[in-house]
C-alpha cells in the first residue's frame, strides 16, 4: 500500500517537472508520453523485457545452487573454509559490475555474460549470509549434536541450516534488488536483446519516451521480483 | 566430611568423574571424585562453582577449562539443558525425535508419540514450539531425553526458569519417567538438591562435599515441596551456600548461552 503511494508521489513529481516545460520534451518526457510508448510498444517492451527477465531467473538460481553449494561445502571441508572465506570478505569490496566487459569478452554476445553478471550479484551475497548463518547456529543447540556424537553432515542438515535459514532470506532479498539492473549492465555492454540493449538503442536514436518506458518496465520487473521473493521466503519463514 | 562420603551408597559406581579442574591456571574442582549411582545424584552450588562444567564434562561437551581425569560414561546419554533447545521449524514428533535423527537411528512415530504421552503432551503432537507455555517446552526436551532410552541423562538446571508450580510438577514428572537410570541434576536449589537426591553433593571452596540426603518418605512419590523436614534441611544447605562466601576466586562472567560458566 505504501508503495503504491510511494510510486503515485514519484510520478506526481515527475509529471510536474516534465509539463513547467524546463527541460525539452527530448530530454525529460512526461508521464502521460512515456504511457503512451508503453501502450504503443508493448509488444516490443514485452519481447524485450522476457529475455532480461529469462536472464535475470537464470542467474539467480545458478547463483543461489553455487552460492548454496559453497557456504554448504565450507561448513564440511575446513581447506575449503581456509581458502574461500577470504575471497567472500574482499568480495564485498568488490563492484561486480566493473567486470561486465570481460564477462562480454569471456562469455560473447549471447545471454551468457549477463547470466554469470547476475551469479556474481547473487553467489557472493548467499553464500556469505548463508555461511555466517551456519556458523552462527547458537552452542548450546549444538551441545545436542554433540551428546548424539552426530555427523558433521547430519549436524548441518538438522541443526545448523535450519538456523542459517533467515541469513540466507535476508541475503535472497538483497540480491533480487541487484539481479535485473546486473542484466541490464550486462546487456549495455554488448546485447542484441533485453531491456538494457532497447535502453541503447532508444537513446542512440533519441527516442527517449521509449528509454524511459524500458526504464520503467525494469523498474516494475524489480519490484514484482523483490515483491514475490519476500511473499515466498516468509510463506517458509526466512 | 569427605569427599568420598557419598560414594559408600553404591560401591563400585559404573560411570562416574575423577580428577581435577583447573580454570584460567586456578583450581575449579580439586581431588574431584564423583561416582554415579544409579537415580539422582544432585550437584548442588552457586553460579561459577563449576557444577555445569562438571556435568559437561561428564557428557563429553567442550567447556573452558582444563580437565586432567578420567571419566566412565556410557555410550547414550540424555541431555537437558537450562534452555529448551526446541527447534522453532518442527513440530513437537520432530524435536522429540530430533536427537535420535541426530545419532542417524531411526525412530517410529508410534514410539516418538509415546515419548509425548509419557510427558502428558501427546495431543499436541503436531503443533509448533512457539504455541507452548515454557513447563511445556521442558516436557518436550524431557520427552527428547527420555527417547533415546540412554542409561544416563544429564540434567543443566532445567526447570530453574519455570514458576515454582511448574517447577515441582516438573520434577515429579521427571522423577518418574527417569526412575531406573543414572541421573545427575545441577541446581542451585537446595529444595529442589533435597527433593530429588538420592545422593546430594556440594560445591564448596573448590572442593565436592557430600551431603546427607533425605530419605524419600515413598519409594516412587516424591515429598511435597512444602514438607517441613525437606524446607528445614534445606533451609540448613542455603545458610551454609550463604556463609561459604565467594565460589570462585576469579569469577567468570555470565552471558546468555554459555553453559561453560554456570
Amino acid at each position: 500500500m505504501r508503495l503504491i503511494l510511494a510510486c503515485i508521489v514519484l510520478i506526481g513529481v515527475w509529471h510536474a517537472v516534465a509539463a513547467s516545460q524546463m527541460l525539452p520534451a527530448f530530454v525529460l518526457p512526461g508521464p502521460p508520453a512515456v504511457v503512451q510508448v508503453l501502450a504503443r510498444d508493448h509488444q516490443l517492451l514485452a519481447t524485450h523485457a522476457m529475455t532480461t527477465a529469462q536472464e535475470v531467473i537464470a542467474g539467480l538460481a545458478l547463483g543461489l545452487g553455487f552460492g548454496a553449494a559453497t557456504a554448504l561445502a565450507m561448513m564440511l571441508c575446513a581447506p575449503l573454509r581456509w581458502l574461500v572465506q577470504p575471497i567472500l570478505t574482499v568480495s564485498q569490496a568488490v563492484p561486480v559490475f566493473v567486470l561486465a566487459p570481460v564477462l562480454t569478452i569471456w562469455f560473447g554476445y549471447g545471454p551468457a555474460p549477463k547470466i554469470a553478471m547476475v551469479v556474481l550479484l547473487v553467489f557472493f551475497p548467499v553464500a556469505s549470509g548463508l555461511y555466517d548463518g551456519l556458523r552462527a547456529t547458537p552452542q548450546p543447540v549444538l551441545d545436542l549434536a554433540r551428546i548424539a556424537k552426530a555427523s558433521s553432515w547430519r549436524e548441518l542438515w538438522l541443526l545448523r541450516l535450519p538456523h542459517a535459514l533467515p541469513y540466507l532470506g535476508a541475503s535472497l532479498r538483497v540480491s533480487v534488488t541487484y539481479a535485473p539492473m546486473g542484466a541490464v549492465i550486462g546487456e549495455w555492454v554488448g546485447a542484441s536483446k533485453g531491456l538494457g540493449y532497447l535502453m541503447l538503442l532508444a537513446n542512440a536514436r533519441m527516442k527517449t519516451d521509449l528509454m524511459f518506458a524500458a526504464l520503467v518496465v525494469i523498474v516494475a520487473m524489480t519490484l514484482t521480483l523483490v515483491t514475490v521473493t519476500d511473499r515466498l521466503l516468509r510463506r517458509v519463514q526466512m | 566430611m569427605t569427599s568420598h562420603g557419598a560414594s559408600d551408597h553404591c560401591g563400585a559406581a559404573q560411570w562416574g568423574l575423577h580428577g581435577d579442574i583447573t580454570l584460567h591456571g586456578q583450581a575449579l574442582i580439586q581431588g574431584l571424585d564423583l561416582p554415579l549411582c544409579r537415580g539422582w545424584t544432585c550437584l548442588l552450588g552457586r553460579s561459577g562453582c563449576g557444577k555445569s562444567t562438571i556435568l559437561r564434562l561428564m557428557a563429553g561437551l567442550p567447556v573452558a577449562a582444563q580437565w586432567h581425569g578420567t571419566r566412565r560414561a556410557p555410550d547414550r546419554i540424555g541431555w537437558m539443558a537450562q534452555s529448551d533447545l526446541l527447534q522453532p521449524r518442527l513440530d513437537l514428533l520432530g524435536n522429540v525425535t530430533l536427537a535420535e535423527r541426530l545419532a542417524g537411528r531411526m525412530i517410529a512415530r508410534d514410539q516418538a508419540l509415546g515419548a509425548l504421552q509419557q510427558v502428558g503432551l501427546g495431543a499436541l503432537a503436531s503443533r509448533r514450539p512457539d504455541a507452548l507455555s515454557g513447563g511445556q517446552r521442558q516436557r518436550v526436551a524431557l520427552a527428547r531425553a527420555l527417547i533415546a532410552n540412554a542409561p544416563l541423562v544429564l540434567l543443566d538446571e532445567p526447570f530453574s526458569a519455570l514458576d515454582p508450580v511448574s517447577r515441582s510438577q516438573m520434577q515429579e514428572l521427571a522423577y518418574r519417567q527417569l526412575a531406573g537410570r543414572h541421573v545427575v541434576l545441577v541446581t542451585h536449589d537446595p529444595v529442589e538438591a533435597l527433593r530429588l537426591g538420592a545422593q546430594v553433593w556440594l560445591i564448596e571452596e573448590h572442593r565436592l562435599i557430600a551431603q546427607p540426603a533425605l530419605a524419600q518418605s515413598q519409594e516412587k512419590d516424591l515429598r511435597d515441596p512444602s514438607d517441613p523436614q525437606l524446607t528445614q534441611a534445606a533451609a540448613a544447605l542455603l545458610h551454609r551456600l550463604r556463609s561459604a562466601g565467594a565460589p570462585h576466586p576469579a569469577p567468570t562472567p555470565y552471558h546468555k548461552g554459555c553453559d561453560t560458566c554456570g
